[in-house]
């Protein structure tokens, strides 16, 4: 990098990145975006002005020092790039593919005031990807203490929990109902977005860590939160159990044979492996023309799934505009090149059925966008008349999920209204030494902003278990000067100077 | 966590197989009317199936197992005493209350009779007094007999040729002690979805609570997908998560044979290529079995199975 760069000097176009031609990868389950090489991402990483308001940092999440590790990338000191990342994100494989950086880091992005904004997304994949290709862990060194904890879900939020409670010092142990750990990462993501074989590697990490997994473990059922704190042994607990529980549209036709959730049809196409089919025993049979309900990132996943599953057609019927569509415009993007229809301002009315207790058509009505609705975005409204029957045989329902119950109906916990754990601004929850963040307690949102809520959780529990970090400012209200020694407080059991992986 | 090794196992018929998987921990938590979901192995697929009975002492699940599809048969063949399960995840669902019911009936038919057992224990336990009305096909195919016996106060056994108890259908049992006694707080029945309309039809004009246990097609067990959702009364629930009883007077269960007929075809055609793998390295040893993937599976004459869907009785 050298000299200091201006928005004059920088290359002016954001490097793109290669990907397979639609109509090859409509036919597999290869990753669909090639990541850059190095001569790419060096390329990209000049783009980045290295300003001193920094809004990318605090545009983060979990305020990972971008402009640090570009300019580490810059230098093509590849492994310094790694460490900074890595002091603040546990996952940035994962992150780089997954995060909306659109509407996060991104979207602040000093260069993006004039030009496209730097492509830290793309930079920070292939930082990580060159770490795995690498073998590179920064395992830190680690002062045990004599704390357990339990972390309940193996999604992001405890992944990022998991990890920071590790590094602290504690033992980990995370609980999964599924047989394979990795949450929505494994059974929702599909392998062209976010490859298997990425997960599987940071979870080998956490396992490096220290972490310790138990698969096929419901808890709730199998023992509750209570029986963790009390009878396991657990110091505390981390609840990240996600949303999950899908939303279906409650119309004439809903429990037809040929209706069903995104969360099934990606459960099992990527978990249980359905793609392989007779290989694997998972059934899934898909239809000829397939009707997605909803526009958000799953809809998505579950359109591009089916099409690569052997669907004809694949629809996508959305009851707003495209403006208004929750998923990222990259996938839109994407779903639109492997030739998805999409039909705008249409809300289906009931599925009929073909006599045999599947799946004829849907009948649809047109919307027309009316005044905004508590969301911001304009309500759709149904247009009297408009009326048709849309011909197919599969529907896919992804328009949203509830609360999980059985964090409610097994523990104390409290709950909020809609059925979310509730919790104060800590993550704390009404159970002292539980802590709960993610889906569970937000509702549906993304990936990182799971892992944000799992690592502030950590945070919390460390203070819930005075384990003090010697990095971390800390101002304790009742200590006062009597409470202290030599400006240290005396409570504090344990000085870890803590780092990420 | 368990090594869910198979410790013991016994065969009740051609098609039905008892196993008693260790798993201490959920032999602790289990209760009546929990299911749990099991996998053979990494390639297969997660299958519900109802506790049949737990030991706390012992550490161990015990399932009774009827062979009708791919996986089932394919557990039949492979599970022996000292191999382990891949995976078994529960206990799963909202216990049933057995604690409010005075005098109560347990029907269990074909694939019910194990799972109705935990209930009418559990019953028992309470104080109350429990009558059992099973069906099976024949005498040969009876189980468990002495085993409802120590827990029930009366047994009630049909049998479709009238080889032993009475001759007829499980309704008539459960007719027989409607008949019998007034004062009859609750139905319990468990079976094939056939057979508990029945029996929710037969309480229905004397509005005794009819609780049924449903085991619609699953894939997590925890909510997550909505396959296995049923319709129950207004409301559309989750067998595992809402259920797995809910009241069978209000179950439609139309729609819940529809949904289990969803997969059928496909089940049939995995079951066939298994059937006829089986035979192939039988004959030939295991090499042929790269073969058959490429080549058409012979055509197999499949066993005499029940249809889990139309039977009323069962064995």
């Amino acid at each position: 990098m050298g000299k200091k760069q201006t928005i004059r000097t920088i290359p002016q176009e954001r490097t793109p990145m290669r990907e397979l031609a639609p109509d090859v990868r409509v036919k597999n389950f290869l990753e669909v975006a090639c990541g850059y090489s190095l001569d790419e991402a060096l390329r990209e990483s000049e783009r980045c002005l290295q300003c001193p308001d920094e809004p990318c940092i605090a545009g983060c999440p979990v305020n990972i020092d971008i402009p640090g590790f570009i300019e580490k990338l810059g230098l093509n000191n590849l492994r310094g790039a790694y460490d900074i990342l890595t002091d603040t994100n546990l996952l940035p494989s994962v992150c780089g593919r997954v995060c909306p950086q659109e509407s996060q880091c991104e979207a602040v992005c000093t260069v993006g005031d004039t030009l496209a904004p730097v492509a830290i997304g793309r930079l920070e994949r292939f930082v990580g990807d060159t770490a795995l290709r690498e073998g590179w862990v920064n395992l830190p060194h680690i002062e045990r203490n004599r704390f357990r904890v339990g972390i309940v879900g193996s999604g992001p939020a405890g992944m990022a929990c998991a990890a920071d409670m590790a590094k602290a010092g504690c033992d980990v142990t995370v609980y999964e109902a599924f047989h394979e750990p990795g949450g929505v990462l494994k059974y929702g993501i599909p392998d062209f977005r976010l490859p298997n074989t990425v997960i599987d590697a940071e979870i080998a990490n956490l396992r490096k860590l220290g972490v310790k997994f138990e698969c096929n473990t419901l808890v709730g059922r199998l023992f509750t939160i209570e029986q963790m704190l009390d009878e396991l042994g657990f110091h505390a607990v981390f609840v990240g159990v996600g949303a999950g529980y899908p939303t279906m549209l409650g119309i004439p036709g809903d429990s037809l044979n040929g209706v069903l959730s995104a969360n099934e049809l990606l459960t099992r196409c990527n978990l249980m492996r359905a793609k392989e089919f007779p290989s694997f025993d998972t059934p899934l049979p898909i239809g000829k023309r397939i009707a997605v309900v909803g526009a958000g990132n799953t809809a998505m996943d579950a359109m591009r799934v089916s099409l690569r599953l052997g669907a004809e057609k694949v629809h996508c019927i959305y009851r707003r505009s495209r403006a208004e569509a929750p998923a990222r415009e990259e996938e839109v993007h994407h779903a639109e090149q492997e030739g998805v229809e999409f039909h705008w301002l249409t809300s289906p009315v009931a599925i009929l059925d073909d006599g045999r207790g599947g799946v004829r058509a849907m009948r649809c009505q047109r919307m027309e966008l009316g005044s905004p609705d508590e969301s911001g975005r304009r309500r759709p409204v149904p247009v009297q008349g408009s009326e048709f029957d849309f011909e197919t045989d599969l529907v896919v329902y992804a328009i949203g999920t509830n609360a999980n119950p059985i964090m409610g109906q097994t523990s104390g916990l409290r709950l909020n209204k809609r059925g979310y754990i509730a919790t104060d601004e800590n993550l704390a929850t009404s159970i002292a030494g539980v802590f709960a963040g993610g889906d569970i307690v937000t509702g549906a949102a993304t990936v990182i902003q799971a892992m944000g809520a799992g690592r502030k959780a950590a945070r919390s529990m460390q203070d819930y278990l005075h384990i003090r970090d010697i990095e971390r400012p800390y101002r304790d209200a009742d200590a006062g000067p009597l409470g202290s020694f030599l400006g240290m407080d005396t409570r504090e059991r344990n000085f870890t100077r803590l780092r990420a992986i | 966590m368990a090594d869910l090794e198979i410790l013991s196992r016994e065969d009740f018929s051609e098609v039905t197989y008892l196993l008693e998987v260790r798993h201490p921990l959920m032999a602790k938590a289990a209760r009546p009317g929990q299911f749990v979901i099991v996998m053979l192995h990494d390639h297969g697929e997660r299958i519900p199936l109802t506790i049949a009975d737990f030991d706390r002492e012992r550490g161990s699940i015990t399932l009774v197992i009827q062979a009708v599809g791919k996986t089932t048969r394919e557990m039949q063949q492979q599970c022996k005493v000292g191999t382990s399960l891949f995976a078994m995840v529960g206990p799963m669902g909202i216990p049933s209350p057995t604690t409010k019911a005075k005098k109560v009936v347990c029907v269990g038919g074909g694939l019910g009779v194990a799972p109705i057992y935990p209930q009418a224990k559990g019953f028992k336990q309470s104080g109350a007094y429990v009558i059992a009305v099973l069906g099976f096909r024949t005498r040969a195919l009876v189980f468990w007999e002495k085993k409802f016996r120590e827990v029930c106060d009366e047994l009630i056994l049909c049998t479709n040729d009238g080889s032993v108890g009475i001759k007829g259908l499980v309704t008539d049992g459960v007719q027989q002690a409607l008949a019998r006694h007034a004062d009859i707080d609750e139905v319990v029945a468990i079976g094939p979805p056939v057979m508990m309309r029945a029996c929710a039809d037969a309480t229905r004009a004397r509005k005794i609570k009819t609780i049924v246990s449903v085991n619609p097609i699953m894939v997590d067990g925890t909510g997550m997908c909505g396959g296995c959702r049923v319709k129950v009364g207004e409301q559309v629930k989750f067998a595992c998560v809402d259920g797995p009883d809910f009241d069978g007077h209000l179950v439609d269960f139309d729609d819940l044979m529809s949904r289990l007929r969803r997969y059928t075809s496909v089940e049939k055609a995995a079951e066939e290529r298994w059937t006829a793998s089986c035979r192939m390295s039988q004959q030939l040893g295991p090499s042929a079995l790269d073969a058959l993937t490429s080549g058409k599976a012979p055509q197999s004459e499949l066993l005499e199975l029940p249809d889990p869907f139309s039977e009323t009785l069962g064995g």
